[in-house]
């Protein structure tokens, strides 16, 4: 773990650049992870996604499931590749500051 | 006579009516399935490669059920939460004073596009089913080789491990019959890794690489396309196989969802601790039907059962409900070649090595191949029928432990 400056706030992150804390995240911090993953600007319907996740968090500041933001905002998966190109999970999971989705192993 | 209806008379559902039966004094227990033989779910992995045959995963159910517990083989068709009453398939009503769903996960082919084609049973196929690992298990007495890809549609999956021990006795296989050389393997996942869990990443990761997988990540399938022989992507990435097992959309039951008590695939919602339903306190989920975040595994709900067993007695004398499931999994992973792994983990602990004590037969060695890990897993069949179902106790702590485990600094 190790602190990283983002949008001139220091963050917690691991070494694959995913907040460890998901309290420190602000929407500044979205928007310089979302320019670092090529998305130059967050638009309402990106906004829509992540505020659902962060909404949805886990327990354990896990993302949802690609089906449960693609039940919970309306949005289908195909727009979900769309707006975060190259593997949304992933990309939703570390703009919106929470983990990465895993398995178990 | 009060009655406890649990419907589902598989792996969860056989071990509580056994646990609970000559605890429950003025309560009678009702079980309802319309299956009437209890399958051996672990044992589909091993049918494709002709280790097992149908007779080895497969027991009448009645023979696995406590006497006094009454079976009907029936669908249910419908379930009334407000009312406390389901409905059958031919149109009779069970009222119930608590409810356990029991019902297990099962494979949805027909959510992916493409997936039920012709081409079903013939160039694509699954292990995830009875009939699907011996129709495999057919095709693969007398494949030529080629390229075989292993797809895992959407998480969460039944026992997420396997589809990585697929691919490594599939690679030992194919070396037995001196035709390794001619297959190409390939894991398309939607996850990032086939290993993501830091610790099993470190010591795991490099297990496929040796064994010759080309691993294809995040890669979410939008549909098949069986007349080119081709998965592809919802960004476009083309996958062609000649020969596609793929691990379907996994789900609950249908009358759940029905019920309004599901989430979106018809997992029971309940508190991850308790197993009690988020919105009836009358009624539980156990095993693969309950969407707590713990893995869909048979080891998950035989530690669910456990605690529930003391939860259900404080319930019905109307006492507060303990946190007593803590995500406790463990499961042995063959890695080909007469080898395994063991790996135990829990909602906050993620998988690590060191050595998991067992009286007598153990000790069995976590995230590291062995052999005696091997034998366990054959062994663990026979346990299976004649221990777990009938709800006999195990050596084995039901809360994980960190006994025997490295404690490594994250």
């Amino acid at each position: 773990m190790m602190v990283k400056t983002i949008a001139n706030i220091p963050v917690h992150v691991n070494e694959e650049g995913f907040l460890t804390d998901a309290s420190e995240w602000t929407r500044e911090v979205a928007g310089a992870i979302a320019s670092e993953e090529g998305i130059a600007d967050l638009t309402p319907e990106h906004w829509r996604v992540i505020d659902f996740c962060r909404a949805n968090r886990t327990a354990n500041g896990k993302s949802p499931t690609l089906r449960q933001i693609t039940t919970g905002t309306g949005l289908p998966t195909k727009t979900l590749f769309a707006l975060f190109p190259k593997g949304p999970a992933k990309k939703v999971a570390r703009i919106a500051g929470l983990g990465k989705p895993e398995g178990c192993v | 006579m009060k009655n406890l209806l649990i419907i589902g008379a598989g792996t969860a559902g056989t071990m509580l009516a056994n646990k609970l039966v000559n605890k429950l004094p003025g309560w009678t227990v009702t079980l309802v399935d319309p299956e009437p033989v209890h399958l051996y779910q672990p044992g589909y992995l091993f049918i494709p490669f002709g280790v097992y045959k149908r007779s080895d995963v497969v027991r009448p159910k009645s023979t696995l059920l406590p006497r006094s517990a009454r079976l009907i083989q029936s669908r249910v068709t419908a379930l009334d939460p407000e009312r406390c009453m389901v409905r059958l398939d031919h149109g009779q009503i069970l009222p119930y004073d608590a409810l356990v769903i029991a019902t297990g996960a099962d494979i949805d082919p027909s959510q992916t596009p493409g997936l039920m084609s012709p081409a079903w049973g013939d160039s694509v196929h699954t292990f995830y089913s009875l009939d699907g690992s011996l129709a495999l298990a057919e095709k693969l007495r007398t494949w030529p080789g080629g390229r075989l890809v292993i797809n895992v549609v959407e998480n969460p999956i039944k026992c997420p491990v396997a589809p990585l021990e697929f691919l490594m006795l599939a690679d030992a296989f194919f070396r037995e019959r001196k035709m390794r050389d001619k297959v190409e393997l390939v894991y398309a996942t939607p996850l990032p890794a086939a290993f993501t869990k830091p610790k099993a990443a470190q010591r795991l990761g490099r297990l496929l690489d040796e064994k010759g997988v080309k691993v294809e990540t995040e890669f979410m399938i939008e549909r098949v396309e069986p007349e080119a022989s081709r998965i592809v992507s919802y960004d476009e990435r083309q996958v062609a196989y000649d020969l596609l097992v793929s691990i379907p959309v996994n789900a609950g039951a249908a009358f759940v969802g029905a019920s309004g008590l599901g989430d979106e695939l018809n997992y029971v919602r309940v508190d991850p601790h308790t197993l009690q339903s988020t919105q009836f306190e009358n009624i539980f989920a156990l095993g693969d039907a309950a969407n707590a975040p713990a893995s869909k595994a048979g080891s998950v709900a035989h530690f669910e059962v456990d605690g529930f067993v003391e939860n259900f007695m404080r319930y019905i004398q109307c006492k507060e409900l303990k946190p007593l499931f803590d995500g406790h999994a463990n499961c042995f992973v063959e890695t080909g070649d007469g080898r395994g792994l063991l790996i135990d983990f829990n909602y906050d602990t993620e998988p690590l090595p060191g050595r998991y004590p067992l009286p007598v037969v153990g000790p069995f060695t976590l995230l590291e191949e062995s052999r005696i890990n091997h034998w366990g897993k054959l062994a663990f069949r026979w346990i299976y029928w004649n221990v777990l179902l009938r709800g006999l106790p195990l050596p084995a702590p039901t809360r994980m432990s960190m006994l025997g485990k490295e404690k490594i600094a994250s």
